[in-house]
């Protein structure tokens, strides 16, 4: 399968502790790609770093073929690849509608448009993607006054605005109860297949990982110690050892 | 929405039209009184499109205010332009200076880039004192050459509600515009915006620019109104003040800070007739918002009717 976005060799240190050391990672076309590791493992800051909100001190992230390293975050959004965060981020005072509107309007291009009222645009779109994750009903509401689950589903449909082709996810289900677990990933799964977008996506609920990856990956101390199928990951002695029997350990 | 949209624009002929029946009133004063008050709401309009809509309060504000006011007035004077060359150089200047601090404040956020607005407004207010063949020093710019055809006192006050109605409107657009909205969600949230694929830091400082802009088109219309420019006008206190006219009237509503401007200085004016001590005022005023009236007394207003629209 064709790779879509390649991780080489990246190496990022904050002070002189090292939060990425020598990370080689990829996504194919279409993969649900899950990147699990104890806290401190080094996961958002990997995401930071694709999505250069971080400069890795060495090695490269390529995207459609493309080298990003040292792109900046809003040019990065336009070749394609997009992003939820770890915690909520939305337009708390902002109503859903325009919270979704205004990533309409950036994919356009339109964000420097001073003299076209903003109002009027992409409404049918805005009011599509809000159905896409059942938020229609919710349209008018300020954005901080929705319930949390709600809020992931409007940081969801932000991420799409951009017609993404690939889907940088930060703990989907982050604060959720088991049911709106099941029902974020239910979405979040049914939206990657209708619109064939790979996700690579850190995760904390082992059920949801073991559920719908096609591939593992395991962050330890900023390295990365596994990568393959579901089924293998459980039978690796070193990702048992520190991660999985950790875990088990602390339960 | 829309239908708000429709509102906004009728109360906006309406008061337009309200404003120009003020010269029948018969009263000087009052003429006096309410051109002073369009220049000041414009101002503090402008202010606002920094401090509510980008969400980075500005120290410095009076800065553009006085480029504008300074550099129109040299324009009409010392060079002898029509006024159709000066304003408009005037204010393009006031929009230049802006983008070039804008350029260093926008890499900056919070305290830090209040901070540098400040630096650079008192940077300002050093030149205007220091470089006195120019611009007059302490003893101000004085004389201004003010065009006949807007030398009488009625004749400016149409000119100026001309001046800042268009301005105002132009305002609003820009406001509401799809610039306006990504603004207001840079403000709010400046990391998912920039992964929506918003460049903030240039969103940042086209919002600089504009706000640079209008203040100074009100400095260019305050100094003719006065026929001089004085080094108070670039003072951090005239940054101050505009600041708490803007704070008064609302920050998350677009009239807001003219009603603010409109209160404040009304209030000024007639408690300076009364006695010495408005700085106590304004300081019972500014505690009094901070405390009470975070939404100033558009929020206060809103809140009212909302109680009333409760009981019945």
């Amino acid at each position: 399968m064709e790779t879509v976005l390649e991780i080489k060799q990246a190496y990022k240190a904050f002070d002189g502790f090292v939060a990425i050391n020598d990370v080689t990672i990829d996504l194919k076309r279409g993969e649900k790609h899950a990147i699990i590791g104890p806290n401190g493992a080094g996961k958002t800051t990997l995401f930071n770093l694709i999505t250069g909100h971080l400069k890795v001190d060495r090695g490269s992230v390529t995207f459609e073929g493309k080298e990003i390293t040292g792109t900046p975050p809003h040019r990065i959004v336009k070749l394609g690849l997009a992003r939820s965060f770890q915690r909520i981020n939305i337009y708390p005072r902002m109503t859903v509608f325009e919270n979704v509107q205004v990533a309409l309007i950036a994919r356009d291009g339109r964000s420097f448009h001073l003299f076209t009222l903003g109002h009027a645009l992409n409404r049918d779109e805005s009011a599509e993607l809000l159905a896409l994750v059942g938020l229609s009903a919710e349209a008018e509401e300020l954005a901080g006054e929705l319930a949390y689950g709600k809020q992931k589903q409007l940081e969801l449909a932000i991420s799409l605005a951009s017609h993404p082709s690939v889907l940088l996810l930060d703990e989907p289900t982050a604060g959720m109860s088991p049911p709106e677990t099941v029902e974020a990933i239910k979405l979040i799964e049914e939206i990657a297949e209708a619109r064939g977008l790979a996700l690579l996506f850190t995760e904390h609920d082992m059920g949801v990982v073991f559920g719908i990856s096609d591939r593992i990956s395991v962050l330890h101390h900023g390295e990365l110690i596994f990568s393959g199928a579901p089924d293998r990951v459980r039978e690796d002695p070193e990702v048992r050892r520190v991660y999985l029997g950790e875990s088990h350990g602390a339960a | 929405m829309q239908g708000k949209y429709k509102a906004t624009f009728w109360l906006s002929v309406v008061l337009v039209a309200l404003l120009l029946l003020v010269p029948a009133l018969g009263s000087k004063y009052l003429v006096d009184l309410t051109t002073e008050i369009m220049i000041y709401a414009l101002f503090a309009l402008s202010l606002n499109v920094l401090i509510g809509y980008s969400g980075n309060i500005s120290f410095g504000h009076a800065a553009y205010f006085a480029i504008g006011g300074y550099a129109c007035a040299i324009f009409l004077t010392t060079y002898e332009w029509p006024l159709i060359i000066s304003m408009p150089a005037a204010i393009v200047l006031a929009g230049l200076a802006a983008a070039f601090v804008g350029y260093f404040c926008i890499r900056l956020t919070d305290i830090y880039f209040s901070m540098l607005t400040l630096a650079f407004g008192m940077l300002v207010w050093a030149v205007a004192f220091k470089w006195r063949g120019v611009t007059g020093g302490d003893d101000g710019f004085v004389g201004v050459a003010v065009p006949e055809f807007i030398g009488d006192r009625y004749a400016f006050f149409y000119f100026t509600l001309t001046v800042v109605a268009l301005s105002t409107g132009l305002l609003w657009l820009i406001c509401h515009s799809a610039f306006g909205r990504t603004l207001v969600a840079v403000r709010e949230n400046r990391m998912r915006a920039s992964f929506v694929g918003v460049d903030t830091r240039r969103l940042r400082l086209t919002a600089f620019v504009v706000a640079g802009t209008f203040a100074g088109i009100a400095g260019s219309l305050f100094a003719m109104y006065n026929r001089g420019v004085y080094v108070e006008s670039a003072f951090w206190t005239e940054s101050g003040q505009v600041l708490i006219m803007t704070l008064l009237g609302g920050l998350y509503s677009f009239f807001g800070p003219a009603l603010g401007a409109a209160v404040l200085y009304t209030l000024q004016v007639g408690i300076n007739q009364y006695t010495e001590y408005w700085p106590v005022v304004l300081g019972t005023i500014l505690l009094i918002i901070i405390m009470f009236l975070p939404n100033g007394l558009v929020g206060l207003a809103q809140k009212i009717s909302a109680q009333f629209s409760r009981r019945t």
